[in-house]
């Protein structure tokens, strides 16, 4: 085998950005015709490797071979001229076009000046019987389902004749059985020869489909593997270099003080669609109440009726006894609700702002930020450098900007923000997204140490354990109603998913 | 470490700069005169005593202008009205400065209150259209400025002048008695040893232009609505989820720009006017945005920038005298805007891929001494 030709062969590849070497001498061979993984943790260099192969990124040394030929790709268009396509991890389809529009949107078949819809429309039904990838081509975009965008990606990227297919973190955005479908599709294009690279961190996957595995680990290949060979432990062990930590809390600290309730709450966006629906649920001192769901499904909206930023619809949100749905976010916040927004950079943060004037973010009002109508910029350096060092937030100083600190150390700042002004009421979406395994344990240690103090947490979060683990209750959201509430201590990732897509609904809900 | 700082702080305005003086140098050469007499003749001219004190006199209203408009892009929010909003509050102004029966300083801090709550009226109305009717500011600030000028010439003309004298045919409200005007600051320049050509008139409304400088500082710098302001301009998002009420700070940062701007007609009013008349000086909100942009929305910067375009304006005079047009100032001016803005944002980029790779750096040693330290 090690004299067949490979499909692509990367060699010595080494690419440096400002204090950080993301791939150091990278090796990688990929046969023809199969399903080679990429593993590793966020940061591991995955995405950069890909980056380089799909000509994003030049890398500063090594050579890449597709083929056996050496080649210099100057622009992705140069590798799709050599047969490569990626898939990435956020779509990049335009929702208010059809299907087909989506597909030859830059590589238009034209008949003089018009597109030829009928050779078009041809070539798309083609495509998907030979690869037994059944789409409509005239459906639009905005009515498709996640996975069916994920094909109308893939029907794109053959569309311009890849046969080398990059697909980055496919499975992030798909519920269980919309994985499953996923995993058949790659398997009939595999039968007609085509060859795919995909990314993931997840290790049940990879040990289900993959034909070859590559693991990374701080921007090298540290081992190149056949999925029968392996366990999922020793997979985990050569991705993180030591055993992974587990999300688990462990004995239940929930009291029976209600300290947040929300009844009845429904969130209508400006246009009058009903976004969240007679959502009612209550956290007590000492619990952790999860919300599953996948994205776009009112858990972020919910959210942010609970911290004022959305009015209310209809219902009532209360704070212990006291009722808050009339109050706005600075009175909330001061009353103590603390808050992880889901995306730092455009809810958490002030990228260009000093260390220290994002530790105040959210809490200027309060000592020891200001003083009556002055800011106290000693008072807030001092409590920054508190955060910095009990949150090991990796910075230089407490007078960088924070765009110069990498997002596991940016996201560590805004945990470590809120919980040390000591909130009655955390909530948190996605505490720990993009954060490497040690911060993360970390992160997970802080919330559970509060917990016993008596904070009452509401989660939002993609990552399925994370929720199981480290929730008292569970609830599952679907279409801005909560369809179930589950027992966190039985129930398994799989179960919870097909709950997530709204098969299955629970009587006993609300 | 400092050195460096205030080499990276003068780096983008000088350059834009340099860049000015070889584009209008070319359009010098363009019409086949030296760019070189030019640029000398102008020197000469503008050091002259009494030039310098045109260019203060001309600085001032720039500079209060530049930070009513400051403020306003600190959160984003772009008031493009200063110029209505400064022309009704100087006519208002004066004739309610001018027809109160009060004593001296009380006339002077009625004139200047009066002149206040219109602007901050004429720019409320601005925010008012933004927060119940989403009207975006640019647009309703700039009608209303035709709506002001409509207004100002109607009430001068039929409410506010004073009745003409046989033979005057200029429209103006009546006289500031001589107790309500601020008197000039030469006999303080004679103190120092300079001694001001006849007719040459340092403006008394110097010192106050300072003071609302160093308030403008303090507000934006090291208060907490100061803290709130900026953090809305950097991130709106993050901002809202931090508590801050967004309606509540475009009406008050609307209000409090507006106030400032009130105050842009001032300096002429009491330096040189003494009424509003229908020549009163025009211009000033408009060339505010362009200091505003050129100082970057800082204090200083704000102060420079109107320097040097009152410095600009005085000079070119002298270019008449020998058949070059002035209006190589206003091409001069056109070119600093436009690199100015183009150079902070260069040298912008170059310090934040220093900024990265430096902390990135001291992040790794950092890593490698705790993890050299035995635990």
């Amino acid at each position: 085998m090690s004299d067949a030709v490979a499909a692509v062969e990367l060699d010595g590849i080494t690419k440096r950005f400002p204090g950080v070497v993301a791939n150091d001498a990278v090796k990688l061979r990929v046969m023809p015709g199969e399903v080679h993984a990429v593993i590793g943790e966020n940061g591991a260099g995955k995405s950069t490797l890909m980056k380089i192969l799909y000509g994003m990124q030049r890398p500063d040394e090594g050579t890449i071979r597709v083929g056996g030929k050496e080649v210099h790709f100057r622009s992705p268009k140069d590798a799709i001229a050599a047969g490569i396509g990626m898939v990435h991890q956020h779509f990049m389809l335009a929702d208010n076009l059809t299907v087909l529009e989506n597909v030859v949107l830059g590589s238009e078949p034209t008949k003089g000046i018009v597109i030829d819809v009928a050779k078009a429309e041809g070539r798309i039904k083609e495509l998907s019987g030979t690869y037994g990838l059944p789409l409509d081509p005239d459906r639009l975009v905005e009515d498709l389902a996640v996975g069916e965008r994920q094909r109308v990606e893939i029907i794109k990227v053959l569309f311009r004749g890849a046969r080398i297919l990059i697909l980055d973190e496919p499975t992030a955005v798909l519920v269980p059985h919309e994985v499953d479908d996923l995993f058949n599709h790659l398997r009939a294009l595999k039968e007609e020869g085509v060859t795919i690279l995909f990314i993931s961190h997840k290790l049940e996957e990879v040990l289900a489909l993959a034909d070859t595995i590559t693991v990374m680990r701080g921007g090298r290949t540290v081992a190149t593997v056949k999925p029968e060979g392996v366990t999922r432990g020793q997979l985990a062990e050569l991705m993180v270099g030591s055993e992974l930590p587990r999300p688990e809390t462990r004995e239940s600290t929930v009291t029976k003080d209600v300290i947040l309730s929300v009844e009845d709450v429904t969130v209508k966006s400006f246009d009058g669609r009903v976004l969240v629906e007679g959502v009612t649920f209550s956290v007590h001192r000492g619990e952790v109440v999860g919300i599953a769901g996948v994205q776009g499904n009112g858990q972020g909206e919910l959210i942010e009726a609970i911290m004022g930023l959305l009015p209310l619809d209809r219902g009532r949100v209360r704070l212990g006894e006291q009722e808050i749905s009339a109050w706005g976010t600075r009175e909330r916040r001061e009353a103590g609700i603390g808050y992880v927004p889901e995306d730092r950079t455009e809810q958490g943060l002030l990228l260009p702002s000093p260390v220290w004037e994002n530790v105040m973010l959210g809490h200027q009002t309060s000592r020891p930020f200001s003083h009556g109508p002055w800011v106290d910029a000693a008072g807030a350096r001092q409590r920054a450098e508190e955060v910095v060092k009990e949150f090991g937030v990796r910075t230089p100083g407490v007078d960088v900007a924070v765009y110069a600190l990498s997002g596991g150390n940016q996201q560590k700042l805004i945990v470590g923000r809120e919980m040390i002004a000591g909130p009655k009421v955390l909530i948190a979406a996605q505490p720990t997204r993009g954060i490497d395994v040690g911060a993360q344990a970390a992160v997970w240690d802080q919330i559970r140490r509060a917990r016993i103090e008596g904070l009452g947490v509401v989660l939002i979060s993609a990552d399925l354990e994370e929720l199981i683990g480290l929730s008292d209750s569970l609830w599952v959201i679907f279409r801005g109603r909560l369809v179930a509430k589950l027992d966190p201590q039985t129930v398994t990732p799989e179960e919870l998913g097909v709950y997530m897509t709204g098969a299955k609904q629970e009587a006993a809900a609300g | 470490m400092r050195l460096r700082r205030i080499f990276i702080a003068l780096l983008a305005p000088v350059s834009a700069l340099v860049l000015a003086v070889a584009i209008s140098s070319v359009a010098v050469l363009l019409i086949h005169r030296s760019p070189f007499f030019a640029f000398k003749t102008m020197a000469q001219f503008g050091i002259r005593t009494d030039s310098l004190i045109f260019t203060v006199n001309e600085a001032i209203p720039l500079f209060i202008s530049g930070l009513a408009v400051a403020i306003g892009f600190k959160m984003n929010l772009f008031n493009i009205g200063v110029e209505g909003q400064y022309t009704l509050a100087a006519l208002v102004a004066a004739y309610v400065g001018a027809v109160t029966p009060v004593p001296g300083p009380v006339r002077i801090a009625l004139i200047l209150i009066v002149a206040m709550l219109i602007g901050a009226g004429w720019s409320g109305a601005a925010a008012v259209l933004k927060v119940t009717r989403g009207v975006h500011e640019v647009i309703s600030t700039i009608m209303l400025n035709f709506i002001a000028f409509g207004i100002s010439a109607y009430l001068l003309r039929v409410y506010l002048k004073q009745p003409n004298l046989p033979g005057d045919f200029v429209v103006k409200t009546k006289l500031i008695p001589q107790s309500g005007q601020i008197p000039s600051l030469n006999p303080l320049l004679r103190g120092l040893g300079i001694h001001p050509p006849p007719g040459s008139q340092l403006y008394g409304f110097l010192p106050l232009a300072l003071v609302i400088g160093i308030l403008y500082y303090l507000l934006v710098n090291r208060t907490r609505f100061g803290y709130d302001l900026r953090a809305t301009g950097v991130n709106p998002g993050a901002a809202s989820a931090s508590g801050v009420d967004a309606k509540a700070m475009i009406i008050k940062t609307m209000l409090i720009s507006g106030a400032i701007a009130g105050l842009v007609g001032m300096p002429d009013l009491f330096g040189l006017y003494h009424r509003y008349t229908i020549d009163f000086v025009s211009g000033l909100g408009f060339s505010g945005i362009a200091v505003a942009l050129v100082g970057r929305n800082n204090p200083f910067g704000i102060a420079f920038a109107a320097l040097l375009f009152g410095f600009l304006d005085r000079s070119a005079q002298i270019l008449d005298l020998y058949n070059i047009p002035k209006e190589i100032t206003i091409i001069m001016r056109g070119v600093i805007i436009l690199s100015v803005v183009i150079a902070y944002e260069l040298v912008r980029r170059f310090v934040q891929a220093q900024e990265v790779r430096a902390a990135a750096e001291r992040t790794a040693k950092l890593a490698e001494e705790a993890a050299l330290e035995p635990a």
